[in-house]
């Protein structure tokens, strides 16, 4: 399984990477560039990683989830560069004999994903770009964060 | 002793590099190589210390460094 690609993310090719005859549910999540951000327009995101480290913390944060849901197989790849409004940024299959362990188990995989795995977007719209959470961030200031 | 540094996404475009070979004292933390960057790029100055990763794993600023490790600055992350 890679865990980190700069292709676009096959969708269909993630479901059948963890589906089993014997599931009744497989949820799949898809993160998405959206066209505004805080109000203002955005046209592409460039994502950036700590490759090496960030596959650590993704195989972490399945590993941790796999060992509360044991039922539920999962798979998850995050796409890197340069991506356009509409593209998927990540996408998260989990599949389960039942839905409800599925659905659960999705959302901690991308909640813990979003708190510690080393990726970073900078937001492209018609008047320049800024890293997520850096610009806003100062000695004075609060630290904000958006997801 | 000679670090491995590396940096991203807000630090890297300020401080105009992605990976850095660099020297420091022995028994030297990543905070004291965040004051020493922020020294030479002042525009860093306006930011807090970002969260410290040591060979991989996410580490305090005070941890010691060693020979050959590799530092990394993390700001905030916004994977997903």
């Amino acid at each position: 399984v890679s865990l980190l690609t700069t292709e676009a993310i096959d969708h269909d090719a993630l479901i059948r990477q963890v589906l089993r005859s014997s599931d009744g549910a497989v949820v799949f999540f898809a993160g998405v560039v959206r066209n505004h951000h805080e109000g203002r327009a955005v046209e592409a995101i460039e994502y950036q990683a700590y490759e090496s480290m960030a596959r650590k913390e993704m195989a972490r944060v399945i590993d941790s989830v796999a060992r509360e849901h044991d039922e539920v197989r999962i798979a998850v790849v995050h796409r890197l560069g340069l991506l356009e409004v509409g593209q998927t940024s990540i996408a998260i299959a989990c599949a389960s004999p039942h839905r409800a362990e599925a659905f659960e188990a999705c959302r901690k995989v991308i909640d813990r994903i979003k708190e510690t795995v080393p990726i970073w977007k900078r937001e492209i719209g018609p008047d320049g770009s800024s890293w997520s959470g850096w610009q806003g961030e100062s000695v004075a200031g609060g630290r904000e964060r958006d997801a | 002793m000679r670090i491995r540094l590396l940096l991203f996404a807000g630090v890297r475009d300020l401080v105009g590099d992605a990976v850095r070979e660099i020297d420091v004292p022995d028994d030297a933390t990543p905070g004291e190589v965040w004051n020493e960057l922020v020294a030479a790029h002042s525009a860093l100055a306006a930011h807090q210390i970002p969260m410290v990763a040591v060979n991989e794993e996410y580490a305090r600023p005070d941890t010691r460094l060693r020979e050959n490790d590799e530092l990394a600055f993390i700001p905030p992350v916004s994977g997903g």
